[in-house]
């Protein structure tokens, strides 16, 4: 019920914008001759429908709320959010990516939310000169594609394996770790990190399918058990995390998982079951959104009906950091391009100053240990930079 | 390659193995049923399957059992189970019948071309496996954990657990009791002798579409019990999932014979254990491709499958 009322507020909400934008239009016909000023776009690449939606909505309602409240203090020149749904495909994202580049009013981009996505993606926004800032894909090889208009507001995966090892190191003072990845460039990518980390206390190693291609896991399970681990690693996305716990721990399988930021989200839990996702260590390059600076929380709630989830808080402050330069005048995508480039400045999350490649300072990233306690992942703490 | 992984865990790879085996076994009858009447592939089935997973599950949640529910009472879990097998199965039942009415009959009637039949089948089970989607919002849906995974008993040191039990059980008892339907009942003799020659059972006085619909009733029931199967055992249903579960199905029916009853029952158990094998011995990115490389190869000498073609072969 309250999905659908939501739904209803947003469509009524994406009336009232267009409706505002017409309204504009119409009226700024003085300042057309100096370039359209207002009726500007920004768009949220993602997934919104499809097995991996959860945490593309996640960022989509925090770039609505940027997009509202900019619409509330701006109500002379509006500008409307194109949400762009990719399945977090990488097959769909480059004709996504073209309809953007299509569209000479949208002059930013909010993700796209996926690494895969983001590399399939990436190049045509280079080439359009479109900025397209991302709030959750953590690829480290994103950055170094040369793209001059990648940006990220997370710190990479780099930078998240590290700590996840770290944490399986110093905190859970686990010696004997097992490691399994699906085989995803994010998955694998952070699972190699936390082996670096770990070394010889990885017993034992294997592979799965990710993308919901794989659901029973029985092989993998029998080989964790013989293990005979303290902890268990996985590099790859909720649903396949759920069904490993969850069969793991039917197995008699105690040892707690450790997991990356792809599976930090409630979906986890109701895959797995409360009882078995109980202990689950996940890391994230986020702190928790509730945590939030300022009144984001609240804002959040009101406007989306749910609380703020994994990277509502980044994807609010990528979509300010698009809609602070469009406030600046700068309504052109070169303009929003270098505008992003020298930006820094405060968001509710962190602190924002870009690196060369589009990577957020490296001082400026923040990883978090989440725990799943009593069927919700709550924040456990800061990871230490070891 | 890790033969030492693969030898120390050979019991319990083989017991998981055998157990996901006798699902794959239960839907591929579906497959083979269909196709040793018909000469149809019916892609629709693997939705089937699903129509019966999410019965069971939703029938569950009527009982106000989630996910997170744990049953006591070896009463009340038979309860549970039992109704939720029948449901599944009525359900399943039900969507093949529907499937069958609107999309291969019609066809049938007009004398489509077998082309048309293919393409309706994906389309019937892109449309429901859609419809399904839309329906849980595409997220995944959990059963409540009615059967304990401690181990019951061991065999040669092997730990067997209820699931195990339950799967392998239920399985083979389902499989017993459709061979003899097929064999010793006077449907059964019907749908033999549809299957051998279509026209002169007909003048035989056969009613050729009572019995394609028995068919298609009798492969969705087994694919509703693989279902509920599906659900104790992984205890997570996304709508999803019955793609590639069909696909595997359809290849258990071709490995033991497309056609032939107890081919779907070999097909089915042998690629359970060779993706388990294939998984311990070269790790699980190999699953898949060690099932369907044994798959060519085995065709390349027995074209027919394992077993051959049978469902039509006159049997005194």
């Amino acid at each position: 019920m309250r999905q659908k009322l939501t739904r209803v507020l947003g469509g009524v909400a994406m009336l009232a914008l267009v409706a505002g934008g017409a309204a504009c239009s119409s009226g700024g016909d003085d300042a057309a001759s100096g370039g359209d000023k207002c009726g500007n776009k920004i768009a949220f690449f993602g997934a919104l429908t499809g097995s991996s939606a959860a945490l593309g909505i996640n960022e989509n309602n925090g770039v609505k709320l940027a997009v509202d409240k900019y619409n509330k203090e701006n109500a002379d020149c509006k500008v409307e959010l194109v949400e762009l749904d990719s399945q977090g495909s990488p097959d769909q994202a480059p004709q996504l990516a073209q309809k953007a580049i299509d569209d000479p009013k949208i002059l930013g981009i909010v993700g796209p939310a996926y690494s895969g996505e983001s590399e399939a993606a990436g190049p045509l926004f280079h080439e359009a000169g479109l900025v397209a800032i991302t709030a959750s894909a953590t690829r480290p090889s994103l950055a170094e594609q040369g793209w001059k208009t990648f940006f990220r507001v997370v710190g990479n995966d780099l930078s998240q394996g590290p700590a996840a090892g770290t944490y399986i190191k110093n905190v859970m003072k686990a010696d004997r770790v097992f490691v399994i990845d699906d085989q995803s460039a994010y998955g694998a990518g952070l699972a190699d990190e936390v082996k670096k980390i770990l070394g010889p206390a990885v017993v034992g190693t294997d592979k799965v399918q990710g993308e919901g291609k794989q659901v029973e896991f029985s092989a993998v399970v029998t080989k964790v058990k013989a293990a005979n681990v303290k902890a268990i690693f996985y590099g790859g996305y909720y649903q396949e995390a759920g069904l490993i716990r969850k069969q793991l721990t039917a197995a008699g399988v105690t040892a707690p998982l450790v997991a990356g930021d792809g599976v930090n989200d409630p979906a986890y839990i109701t895959s797995a079951g409360a009882a078995a996702a109980e202990g689950t260590i996940l890391t994230c390059p986020c702190q928790p959104a509730t945590e939030a600076r300022g009144t984001f929380v609240e804002e959040f709630k009101a406007l989306n009906g749910t609380d703020p989830g994994t990277y509502s808080d980044t994807a609010y402050d990528a979509a300010n950091i698009l809609l602070a330069g469009i406030k600046a005048g700068k309504t052109t995508r070169e303009g929003l391009l270098e505008f992003v480039k020298g930006y820094s400045g405060e968001g509710v999350a962190a602190s924002y100053k870009f690196v060369e490649g589009g990577e957020l300072d490296p001082a400026q990233v923040k990883i978090w240990a989440y725990k799943v306690q009593g069927g919700k992942v709550v924040p456990d703490q800061e990871i230490p930079k070891a | 390659m890790n033969f030492d992984g693969l030898f120390s865990n050979f019991g319990e790879l083989t017991t998981t193995g055998l157990t996901q085996g006798s699902i794959y076994a239960l839907v591929a009858l579906g497959y083979t049923l269909v196709y040793g009447v018909l000469r149809l592939i019916n892609f629709a089935h693997s939705e089937v399957f699903i129509a019966g997973a999410f019965a069971a599950i939703w029938t569950w949640n009527g009982f106000g059992l989630d996910q997170n529910s744990q049953v006591s009472g070896v009463g009340s879990i038979m309860f549970y189970l039992l109704v939720a097998m029948i449901v599944a199965a009525i359900a399943s039942a039900g969507t093949a019948t529907v499937i069958e009415r609107v999309a291969y009959r019609p066809l049938r009637k007009r004398n489509a071309p077998p082309l048309a039949f293919l393409i309706t089948a994906i389309g019937a089970s892109i449309a429901i496996s859609e419809a399904f989607g839309v329906y849980t919002r595409r997220l995944p849906e959990g059963a409540p954990i009615l059967v304990g995974t401690k181990p019951l008993f061991h065999i040669a040191g092997v730990p067997i657990d209820g699931v195990q039990l339950l799967t392998i059980g239920a399985a083979l008892v389902m499989m017993i009791a459709l061979d003899l339907f097929i064999n010793r009942s006077r449907t059964g003799r019907g749908i033999r002798a549809v299957a051998q020659d279509a026209n002169t059972a007909a003048l035989m006085g056969v009613n050729k579409d009572r019995i394609i619909l028995m068919v298609f009733i009798a492969g969705g029931a087994m694919a509703g019990v693989a279902g509920l199967l599906y659900d104790v055992r992984i205890q997570t249903l996304t709508y999803s999932v019955g793609f590639l579960l069909g696909l595997k199905a359809f290849t258990a029916a071709v490995l033991g014979g497309i056609g032939n009853l107890r081919g779907a029952l070999l097909g089915g158990l042998l690629l359970g254990v060779i993706e388990n094998y294939a998984s311990g011995l070269f790790g699980t990115q190999w699953k898949d491709f060690a099932a369907f490389a044994v798959l060519v190869v085995l065709l390349m000498f027995r074209p027919t499958g394992l077993l051959g073609e049978s469902l039509g072969r006159a049997r005194a």
